[in-house]
């Protein structure tokens, strides 16, 4: 048994056995660049520059998408120390007049940066050196052309243990396999410390050597409690971390009799708070966090890296394990919402790439263009229907003719089901997600051909607004308060209520800022599906205020002069409810 | 040229997402932006030189801008000091 001590960075016990992710220590090399070839050296490095601002872009997208705003931030600071010009300027400058390799030049300025942070008494500005380093790092990749080994190789439940995660690396942990990790680096606001603990699995992080004192598969335990790694436990150590695990676990379990309060404003109105999961092993933590079932599943997780589609038993299990752990909520299960970039990962190659891919192939439109994918889920979802109460909704639906398709197949797929005797829930409910502006006019003719509305905010707000808020050009112009954005959702709400009394939900962004959770209970939301580290807070907001003064609140912000002035009023909105309120228990 | 006297008003100080915000801001203009602090002066369109400031809370900054838009600049980046650069409002 050896026991190795790190920075704690994110709480909790895990047993498990090792999976070590190795990392090469890359070694700068160093040569004289002659000075007819300087200006090819720059290219050279302005080139890996450009390839790791793709990656970090792809990265960058599929960080707000998984992970929601506060990480997509974080890689939003990355981009910008790639753009900085210490990195865009200095770095070629010294190409230019000391004549080196890229390399060399750029490991300089890093290093540079680097003991000039270290000093720092603050932790979390020291910490910052950690992604200096990453993105430095990632231009080195390119650089040299190294193409590093991910964390896809893992096959069961494992810690892992490894040099640093980086942001990339740590894309690939949400596949439930990852039960805790200790890294030789980094510190107690490093990214991946962050993303540990709003993924809540322990982590120890700044070990030093760890990676050099743990073969793959041997026991570990991770004590991100203590900042501990024990490393092939005796009998009575493991003893203790079992017991002390159990524990941990009915802790949790008295928080959760805290989290079943009702989501209900202070005279009496109801909302449902549920929770938006990428894979089925979420739905438990969205409801120990008090979700009243899933309002968003994901399902584009189940598609993501990896070769092949997953057949329809594959996503059978997947939605059957959802809806039963889910049980006696509903499940929400949103049909495949991938872009046309993706089509090669689903077996169909003959893609053209799209110059515009938001306004493109996506969600229902590659569904109904390659209805074999489409048929597959639905067999798997309806399958699945008969274990629980599941719901189907379609995304990115502009509208009626898509939603009509999309429902035909829908009617084919369930004949074929009852032609072969296969049971499902006859009355599943089917509804559409409203993200395209055009979808939230024609509401009141949807509706009379779904159950249910769910407003995905984000893309109805970049639709809307014509705004890529990853645009930082424009990305002050995303405005959820717009009066336009507004509008839409009243108007989508007002109609879904009026014609055949149908439930409107949101599960975009919107529903888990604080700030607006009161606006969105004004304009008569029927049902809000936010993350699921995010419910208790949106259950205390709603909790804290009357449906009255939202409803005044909406009034006012909706008659705003500006944007602005609307921010205005719901900033003392939001101030007196807080100064109003004592500090609640649970947060 | 113009300049201005800040301090730092927000729980963390200039940490990644303010500073992030802040060079946001100031690239957004055309012209150049400078912060000195104790006489130290970094780029003010850098991170990399913002977080080597390490600026905690209570920290003074002086912003210098220089260019055709030069008062817009210090106009913005007064805004982000009123607004505590988002900080107070979200958490982290």
């Amino acid at each position: 048994m050896i026991t190795l001590t790190g920075v704690a960075a994110s709480d909790g016990i895990a047993i498990g056995q090792a999976f070590v992710l190795e990392d090469e220590d890359v070694a700068i090399p160093r040569w004289e660049v002659p000075k007819e070839r300087v200006k090819s050296e720059v290219a050279r490095f302005r080139y890996a520059l450009g390839r790791t601002k793709d990656e970090m872009v792809a990265i960058h997208n599929k960080a707000l998408k998984v992970f929601g705003k506060s990480h997509a931030k974080l890689m939003d600071a990355y981009l910008l120390i790639l753009n900085d010009p210490f990195i865009s300027k200095d770095v070629v400058k010294i190409i230019e007049t000391t004549h080196v390799n890229a390399e060399f030049a750029l490991t300089q300025i890093i290093d540079r940066t680097i003991k000039v942070m270290e000093n720092f008494e603050d932790e979390y500005f020291r910490d910052r050196k950690y992604d200096i380093l990453d993105v430095g790092h990632k231009v080195l990749r390119h650089l040299m052309g190294h193409e590093k080994k991910t964390l896809q190789s893992i096959l069961e439940p494992s810690v892992i243990i490894a040099h640093n995660l980086t942001p990339t690396d740590t894309m690939n942990l949400k596949e439930g396999l990852t039960i805790g990790f200790a890294t030789n680096i980094g510190g107690k606001t490093s990214h991946a410390a962050l993303l540990a603990q709003s993924m809540t699995i322990p982590a120890v992080v700044g070990m030093r050597d760890v990676t050099s004192r743990v073969r793959t598969g041997d026991p570990v335990i991770v004590d991100g409690h203590d900042g501990l790694v024990i490393i092939r436990p005796d009998a009575a150590t493991l003893e203790k971390y079992k017991a002390d695990q159990y524990r941990r676990g009915e802790q949790e379990r008295r928080l959760e009799d805290l989290r079943d309060l009702p989501a209900q404003t202070t005279d009496g109105h109801r909302i449902t708070l549920a929770a938006n999961i990428e894979t089925s092993d979420d739905v438990k933590i969205a409801l120990n966090h008090g979700a009243e079932g899933i309002g968003l599943f994901r399902t584009e997780f189940l598609f993501l890296n990896r070769r092949t589609s997953p057949n329809e038993e594959e996503q059978y299990q997947s939605y059957r394990q959802a809806v039963r752990a889910s049980f006696p909520y509903p499940v929400i299960i949103r049909t495949l919402d991938l872009g046309g970039d993706k089509l090669p990962m689903l077996g169909v190659s003959d893609v053209s790439p799209e110059s515009n891919p938001f306004l493109g192939l996506r969600g229902i439109r590659l569904c109904l263009k390659y209805p074999e994918i489409f048929k597959v889920q639905l067999r798997a979802i309806l399958r699945a229907s008969t274990e629980g109460k599941i719901k189907v909704m379609y995304p990115m639906v502009s509208g009626l003719d898509e939603l009509r398709a999309a429902n035909a197949i829908l009617q084919e797929v369930k004949s074929a089901l009852r032609g072969q005797q296969v049971p499902f829930d006859e009355s599943m409910e089917v509804g559409m997600m409203v993200e395209v502006p055009s979808a939230a006019l024609m509401v009141d003719i949807l509706a009379r051909e779904v159950d249910f509305f769910s407003i995905g905010t984000n893309d109805l707000i970049q639709y809307t607004l014509a705004v890529d808020r990853i645009n930082e050009n424009v990305a002050s112009l995303y405005q959820p308060l717009h009066l336009a954005v507004l509008r839409l959702i009243d108007q989508t709400v007002k109609a879904g209520h009026n014609i055949g009394n149908k439930w409107v939900g949101v599960c975009g962004e919107m529903a888990s800022e604080s700030d607006l959770v009161p606006i969105l209970v004004g304009l008569d939301i029927d049902e809000l599906s936010v993350a699921p580290s995010a419910v208790p807070r949106v259950k205390e907001v709603i909790r804290s205020t009357s449906y009255a003064d939202c409803s005044r609140l909406t009034r006012e912000v909706m008659n705003a002069s500006s944007v602005e002035a609307a921010q205005r009023i719901l900033r003392l909105f939001s101030s007196s409810r807080l100064a109003q309120q004592p500090r609640p228990a649970v947060s | 040229m113009v300049e201005k006297t800040f301090i730092i008003n927000n729980r963390l100080g200039l940490h990644a997402r303010p500073a992030s915000l802040f060079v946001k801001t100031t690239s957004r203009f055309t012209s150049s932006v400078k912060i000195v602090r104790d006489g130290q002066e970094i780029d003010g369109k850098s991170i990399m030189g913002l977080l080597m400031l390490a600026a905690g809370p209570g920290t003074e900054l002086t912003i210098v801008a220089d260019g055709p838009d030069e008062n817009d600049v210090l106009a913005a980046v007064g805004d982000l000091f009123r607004r505590h650069f988002d900080d107070d409002i979200e958490g982290d």
